[in-house]
């Protein structure tokens, strides 16, 4: 069991900022994350979309500004474990027990939310028999692609997953490219390539179609796919394979016995804390009148809370009020040469 | 102010004065008409404002930017008619549109 004094949920810019106020006043902190990497929606949604309202910065993308915060927390060591999801939340004694589904378990004084609109997961098939081959026929990432080898294999989507697995697996596979339109939203190279490989054979390509309903016993063995005009079509698959994006999803944390209404915390204004004692919500999570969904309203969320956090870790301790450009002990935390 | 009907999933009809210049999607959230959930507020980043439009609405919207058509890419069961509320300024040309609900966003 890992112990410090708080733990963050999200690894966003809102979750980025709070460690490096906990860092400044003194605090430990870990960071969990349902991706694969820090920097939450501006990462996974619009890495090179120009963002225009951080303040002192006229221009930066949502890359750049997940850079420079990770730049800006490294004097702090923060730890980040990411790909796993907190499941698990238990009160023992004064402090949380928080376990994550990789069975990852934490002891902390409190607890940040920083989660965004929830955890990303893939959307998945509308057709509800999907459900029952979910993980061995119909799968919503590639993790082993030597599985698809000699197979028949029905990929669905528009975007840049859908098209680059479609061209790399048409080298060891029957691919079969199924869209609900003409046009498509990934790279035009590789629409261009698409095109090519479905003119010599490689692809067979269905644009305008959708999943109908799948097929099988055991794994799937064929799947219908709809026109827009109705035309049903019988197509032989092995695997079934959607990329529809992300969806964001609130999980387990509905069942903490938080104040939520429209998917939203409701926290106070002064430390943006929730109903429940020593768990704070920051950042687009975060409900209270006024609330604006912009990236520098999390990071004043995000330097309240910490303060707030205070309390819980150092109840014998009382917090003093300093800046960073005076205060000795931050520049040490900081880890700045004063001579 | 303009009129726009909301049928939902489960067949409840809520028909509201929108004011012009705020979005269908804004219509529906600032009078809890459920089953619209506009996740990102509006910033075309998420399909979860997803709504079909009457056959006899479908032309005289205004037409769809690339990056709508590319969200309802991700949308839950898009069809012809599909549309992202987000996208749809109320004016009073727009007095009497009538949309409808998905069974889910997500």
């Amino acid at each position: 069991m890992i112990k410090t004094d708080v733990l963050i949920i999200g690894a966003g810019p809102t979750g980025l900022f709070c460690a490096h106020q906990l860092g400044i006043i003194g605090l430990t902190c870990e960071i969990v994350d349902n991706l694969d990497k820090a920097g939450g929606q501006c990462i996974e949604l619009y890495p090179d979309k120009p963002i225009y309202d951080i303040p002192a910065i006229p221009e930066c993308t949502g890359e750049e500004l997940t850079n420079n915060l990770l730049k800006q927390i490294k004097p702090f060591n923060v730890n980040f474990h990411l790909n796993q999801r907190v499941e698990e939340l238990k009160k023992v004694e004064n402090r949380w027990h928080v376990k994550t589904n990789n069975n990852k378990e934490f002891n902390v004084a409190s607890i940040v939310i920083a989660g965004g609109v929830g955890s990303f997961e893939p959307r998945k098939f509308p057709v509800k028999e999907c459900e029952k081959f979910e993980g061995n026929s119909v799968l919503y990432s590639v993790k082993d692609k030597t599985i698809f080898k000699d197979k028949i294999i029905s990929i669905f989507g528009g975007g840049d997953s859908a098209l680059d697995w479609a061209i790399e697996l048409s080298n060891n596979s029957k691919v079969n490219l199924i869209h609900r339109r003409d046009g498509f939203s990934g790279m035009e190279a590789s629409v261009q390539k698409v095109k090519e490989l479905n003119d010599k054979g490689k692809i067979n390509l269905y644009t305008k179609y959708q999943l109908e309903s799948v097929a099988g016993e055991d794994k799937i063995n064929s799947i219908k796919i709809k026109h827009d005009e109705g035309e049903v079509k019988e197509i032989k698959s092995d695997y079934v394979l959607g990329f529809f994006g992300l969806i964001m999803q609130l999980g387990p944390i509905l069942d903490w016995g938080l104040n939520i209404d429209k998917k939203k915390v409701a926290v106070n204004t002064e430390n943006f804390e929730t109903n429940i004692n020593g768990i704070f919500a920051i950042g687009d999570i975060c409900s209270y009148p006024g609330k604006l969904k912009l990236i520098l309203s999390g990071f004043h969320e995000g330097a309240l809370a910490a303060r707030g956090c205070f309390k819980y870790a150092k109840p014998d301790e009382k917090l003093r009020f300093e800046f960073t450009t005076t205060s000795k002990a931050a520049q040490e935390r900081l880890g700045i040469k004063i001579d | 102010m303009p009129k726009i009907t909301y049928n939902t999933y489960d067949n409840q009809t809520h028909t509201i004065d929108v004011q012009n210049g705020l979005t269908v999607m804004e219509g529906a959230i600032q009078n809890d008409i459920p089953g619209i959930d506009a996740d990102c507020g509006g910033g075309m980043s998420c399909a979860t404002c997803h709504v079909y439009i009457n056959d006899e609405w479908l032309d005289k919207l205004p037409e769809k930017e690339d990056g709508e058509e590319d969200m309802l890419d991700m949308a839950f069961e898009p069809k012809k008619n599909s549309r992202l509320s987000c996208q749809l300024i109320v004016s009073d040309k727009l007095d009497g549109l009538v949309v409808n609900i998905p069974s889910k966003q997500v």
